[in-house]
């Protein structure tokens, strides 16, 4: 008796096989939905804790990314825990420092701030839109954040660009400046593909990663052309 | 074996004519010899006749058709199936338009009913950003260093106009006269939009060659490539063509060729201009150009 109600119940789905509802035989229990005790009082704790802490809780998930973006290895914090407080800062950043110091130039040459943000977003965007329709499994913005992330060695390529420009300039200046830009550019497809690429089959893999590469490469070519002034020459 | 009368013993088939002698009133059904050759015909792809591929292919296309067509053109899925390549489609596509073969038609050849919007859409966009980074570098290597990002739009712009509204505008013409002439060979639109994308791929090396400081150098690269991009088009448009009216093939003809030429003329001369002449019109009257100290 009870071997033939334990193969019962381990038949998936064994309950329900003989169920019949009618009418006069009242259905009844109680429906509850589990809620642990502790996210009810965390979530009225938030509310009340000071903004310090919600901005420093933030600030910290989003140092937390840059870290395994800098050392890259295989772990699912940008995948799963995905924001895109990061890739707007850096965004910005790289924006902001690609712009001209001087006021009164008349040089258009430099993109301007929009330009550095549509290409950046909408650069973003089309690579995403690309590897899904090339079947890939991230979600739209899981990629948007592994992308947006990944300018992190490129910006600090510009930084160390200007801290350049302001020293040394000439053949000197322009190698050291290649030379770093470089390797960010490496640096920032290659830890973009280490997470992009495992979420393709393997014969799509190279169309996936190219656009990426096509992607930080204008980037790169960006950082590395910034002059200040056109009368210095890089 | 007709003298066996267990009706549960396998018998091996005999021929209709056996099987009517020990049955009369069996009904014997005689398989089409035509469907026998169409099977076997089906699977191989490299024919000589074109003629007789693309009304085979006729067939495939109306098998092929229910399955394709099932999405709606708004939705994800609709486009996610020109996106069902592997690498070395794309890599086996863009070595055929480097290098054209008479008997090869691109869009039988290659496409095989299956196009593509990946190849089109990044070649395009590789070709912008390398028309713009190796202008940019020639005109620094002249001494006139003036990166107007300005250009990157103005060659996106160009370059995507080309590649699809030239191919909507001769798929459209096509399929007028495909309404007056009848045709064996039709093509979709975005079969057009591929074999464009793809002839476009002969310039980005091009373009990257054309850093060379040497103007005569840069035309005949040009020319090369306008040779290739234009051979791949004309192949392929040729058997679309030649069942109309000459004039009006020739006239289509010269009007493609013509279009590719442009392209190649106006992205050499905007992006690369001749050493000693002044960088790209000025908007504001205030912009000095460098003149070159090395």
């Amino acid at each position: 008796m009870s071997m033939a109600a334990e193969e019962e119940a381990s038949r998936p789905f064994a309950g329900l096989s003989d169920v019949s509802i009618s009418e006069d035989i009242p259905v009844e229990g109680d429906i509850s939905v589990p809620v642990g005790p502790s996210r009810t009082e965390e979530e009225f704790s938030t509310l009340d804790e000071p903004v310090k802490e919600t901005i420093l809780r933030d600030l910290r998930a989003v140092g937390n990314k840059f870290i395994h973006v800098l050392y890259p290895r295989r772990s699912s914090a940008l995948l799963r825990d995905w924001d895109l407080w990061g890739p707007l800062l850096l965004c910005v950043t790289l924006a902001l420092l690609l712009q001209d110091g001087t006021a009164d130039s008349d040089h258009e040459g430099g993109p301007q701030f929009a330009e550095v943000f549509v290409i950046v977003w909408f650069g973003s965007i089309i690579i995403t839109l690309n590897s899904k329709l090339l079947g890939g499994t991230l979600s739209f913005f899981q990629s948007l954040c592994v992308l947006g992330y990944c300018i992190l060695p490129l910006t600090v390529a510009m930084v160390v660009c200007r801290i350049v420009l302001f020293g040394a300039s000439g053949t000197i200046g322009f190698v050291v400046r290649l030379v770093v830009v470089t390797a960010s550019f490496g640096w920032s497809t290659f830890a973009s593909t280490a997470f992009l690429s495992d979420s393709q089959p393997a014969n799509r893999r190279a169309l996936v990663v190219y656009p990426v590469f096509l992607f930080y490469f204008v980037i790169g070519w960006m950082v590395l052309t910034f002059s200040p002034s056109t009368e210095r020459q890089p | 074996m007709a003298s066996n009368n267990d009706p549960f013993e396998f018998r091996e088939f005999e021929e209709d004519g056996n099987l009517l002698e020990t049955n009369r009133e069996a009904t014997t059904i005689k398989i089409e010899d035509e469907d026998v050759k169409r099977q076997t015909k089906a699977p191989g792809f490299v024919h000589d006749a074109e003629d007789e591929y693309s009304a085979h292919s006729d067939d495939r296309e109306e098998l092929l058709s229910g399955q394709k067509k099932s999405a709606p053109f708004w939705t994800f899925e609709y486009y996610q199936k020109f996106f069902d390549i592997e690498t070395h489609h794309v890599r086996e596509r863009i070595l055929g338009s480097l290098l054209p073969w008479p008997r090869k038609n691109f869009i039988q050849f290659y496409l095989r009913k299956n196009p593509d919007l990946y190849g089109p859409f990044w070649i395009c966009t590789t070709l912008v950003f390398a028309v713009f980074i190796s202008g940019n570098i020639s005109n620094f290597m002249a001494g006139k260093y003036n990166p107007q990002f300005r250009k990157v739009t103005i060659a996106a712009t160009m370059i995507f106009s080309y590649a699809w509204f030239v191919p909507l505008g001769l798929w459209g013409f096509l399929l007028w006269r495909n309404n007056k002439i009848l045709n064996l060979v039709s093509y979709s639109f975005m079969e057009v939009v591929c074999v464009y994308g793809y002839s476009l791929s002969a310039y980005i090396p091009a373009v990257v060659l054309c850093i060379a400081p040497l103007e005569w150098l840069r035309w005949c690269i040009m020319v090369v490539a306008f040779g290739l991009s234009g051979s791949i088009l004309v192949m392929t448009f040729w058997p679309a063509l030649r069942e109309d009216h000459p004039k009006v093939a020739m006239a289509m003809v010269s009007a493609i060729v013509l279009l590719d030429v442009v392209l190649a003329v106006v992205c050499k001369m905007y992006f690369f201009s001749r050493p000693g002449a002044p960088v790209a019109p000025p908007t504001s009257g205030l912009i000095k150009t460098n003149t070159s100290s090395s």
